[in-house]
């Protein structure tokens, strides 16, 4: 999967959670839990989308690894299938 | 119309769910209506017959009012052209009653032919809205011009699932007002180290893909349900001068919704789940809570709520409680203190717990009690 591929699906599954915030002038480098005001639940309905869309299942332990969309998408990139 | 909180007074059929000659069961979804606090299901109290419908779409109704026909099951199908039965409010005994100063049910237009003001008729016409369809709210039951401009922003659309913020500040405004002038509030607070929880989670959380993780919030929700069940006098409500201890246990918690507001649904028979279970629910909940749209029975009958703010980097809040309830128990999030274990200081991870509860009903000694029992509780979270 490419970098743009994995950036789509962490765009489409903040925006259902945060719908009113937008992606592309958000801060990558900062806590996605700040930027987008979601709470401990809503991110673990983003860690579960990951599971689901991605098929990489992150481990409690690798939360901060992928705490913001620049992080994520560094962590996500060499875990998911070509 | 069921009442669905102290607050409410009024609601607007948005559709039905069963047609007349539906079977219906205890608990099924028959109608929707929109309250201040968004969407609401209503679910049907006792198993039976749903025989007619007395009201339209789009009609306001106030609480107490006729909805529809409805025979229990071993009823006989006798025509009751007038006698509703009266459907029971809540479904779960011991039900807060509702309130006091509610409006009588008011009459369904007459058969013959609405009433209705000049006006009301010139707006239907304009706007293609069929006074058949309108249940009137004026002297009785004329149907006012304001229900028809009602009923026609519901016909075109006026999104009916979502949230009206404007509504839902007012009701916050009254049951938060009415909480503040009626109930003598008293507040404790109690700080525990909260690492046993944290390791209990942890382990259990790495055997579990994400869609089966727990939340510390799951824990904390169980630990208040079952100290709840020991100390019976935070777990009820205050109606009528006197206090109805609640012998269900239904959390309500406290939900934030985006752009603002909140609702605090129940989650039912809290103390009786397993975890797994209430995690389940309660991710359902916050799902269906966000998305405005929860059930008449979530929103009706919490019998004591649990707020948490921790996730938003406060240390400790301090509940209003909503009436009839009489406690709510906040947490705040967990921090990193130095805590003295076995005589020496060392850096823990540390909650705090708060109460704000009912003195009418109970006294701070019990308060304590109670609230160093949850404490204990997530001490132990294998046994919750």
């Amino acid at each position: 999967m490419t970098t743009e591929q994995i950036l789509s699906v962490i765009r489409d599954e903040l925006a259902r959670l945060a719908p009113e915030i937008d992606f592309d002038s958000a801060d990558r480098n900062r806590p996605i839990q700040q930027e987008f005001d979601i709470d401990s639940m809503d991110f673990l309905n983003f860690i579960t989308a990951l599971h689901a869309r991605l098929g990489v299942n992150v481990p409690e332990a690798d939360y901060t690894k992928v705490a913001t969309i620049a992080g994520a998408q560094t962590y996500l990139l060499p875990r998911t299938p070509n | 119309m069921p009442s669905l909180g102290a607050d409410m007074e009024a609601a607007t059929l948005i559709e039905w769910l069963a047609k007349p000659g539906d079977k219906v069961k205890r608990g099924d979804v028959i109608a929707v209506v929109e309250t201040q606090k968004g969407a609401i299901e209503i679910e049907v109290f006792e198993d039976g017959v749903l025989e007619a419908h007395v009201v339209a779409p789009g009609a306001v109704l106030p609480v107490g009012a006729v909805m529809a026909r409805f025979r229990g099951a071993g009823e006989a199908a006798a025509a009751m052209p007038a006698a509703a039965p009266p459907p029971a409010p809540t479904p779960t005994a011991p039900k807060p009653p509702p309130p006091t100063e509610a409006p009588p049910p008011r009459r369904a237009p007459p058969a013959a032919g609405p009433r209705a003001s000049p006006a009301a008729r010139r707006l239907a016409e304009e706007v293609g809205v069929d006074l058949a369809s309108i249940a009137g709210s004026g002297p009785g039951g004329a149907i006012t011009r304001e229900d028809v401009a009602a009923r026609a922003q519901v016909s075109a659309g006026k999104k009916p699932a979502g949230f009206d913020f404007t509504a839902m500040r007012r009701a916050i405004a009254a049951a938060m007002g009415r909480s503040k002038r009626e109930i003598p509030h008293y507040y404790l607070s109690h700080t525990i180290d909260i690492g046993a929880a944290q390791d209990w989670l942890a382990a259990a959380n790495a055997q579990r893909p994400p869609a089966e993780r727990l939340l510390m919030g799951a824990l904390i929700i169980k630990a208040v349900a079952k100290a709840a069940r020991e100390f019976p006098e935070f777990n009820g409500f205050h109606v009528e001068d006197e206090f109805r201890p609640s012998e269900a246990i239904h959390v309500g918690v406290a939900i934030a919704i985006r752009g603002g507001g909140l609702a605090a649904p129940a989650i039912h028979d809290t103390a009786d789940l397993a975890l797994a279970d209430l995690m389940t629910r309660m991710r359902d909940l916050v799902a269906r809570v966000r998305a405005g749209r929860f059930r008449s029975s979530e929103i009706a009958d919490p019998t004591i709520t649990v707020t948490s703010l921790g996730d938003r980097g406060v240390d400790a809040v301090w509940g209003v409680i909503y009436p009839p309830q009489v406690a709510i128990v906040g947490f705040g999030r967990i921090v990193v203190r130095p805590w003295v274990v076995d005589g020496q200081v060392t850096a823990r991870p540390t909650v705090c717990m708060t109460l704000a509860a009912d003195h009418r009903v109970s006294d701070g000694h019990r308060g304590a009690l109670f609230l160093e029992r949850t404490g204990q509780l997530l001490a132990n979270p294998g046994e919750l």
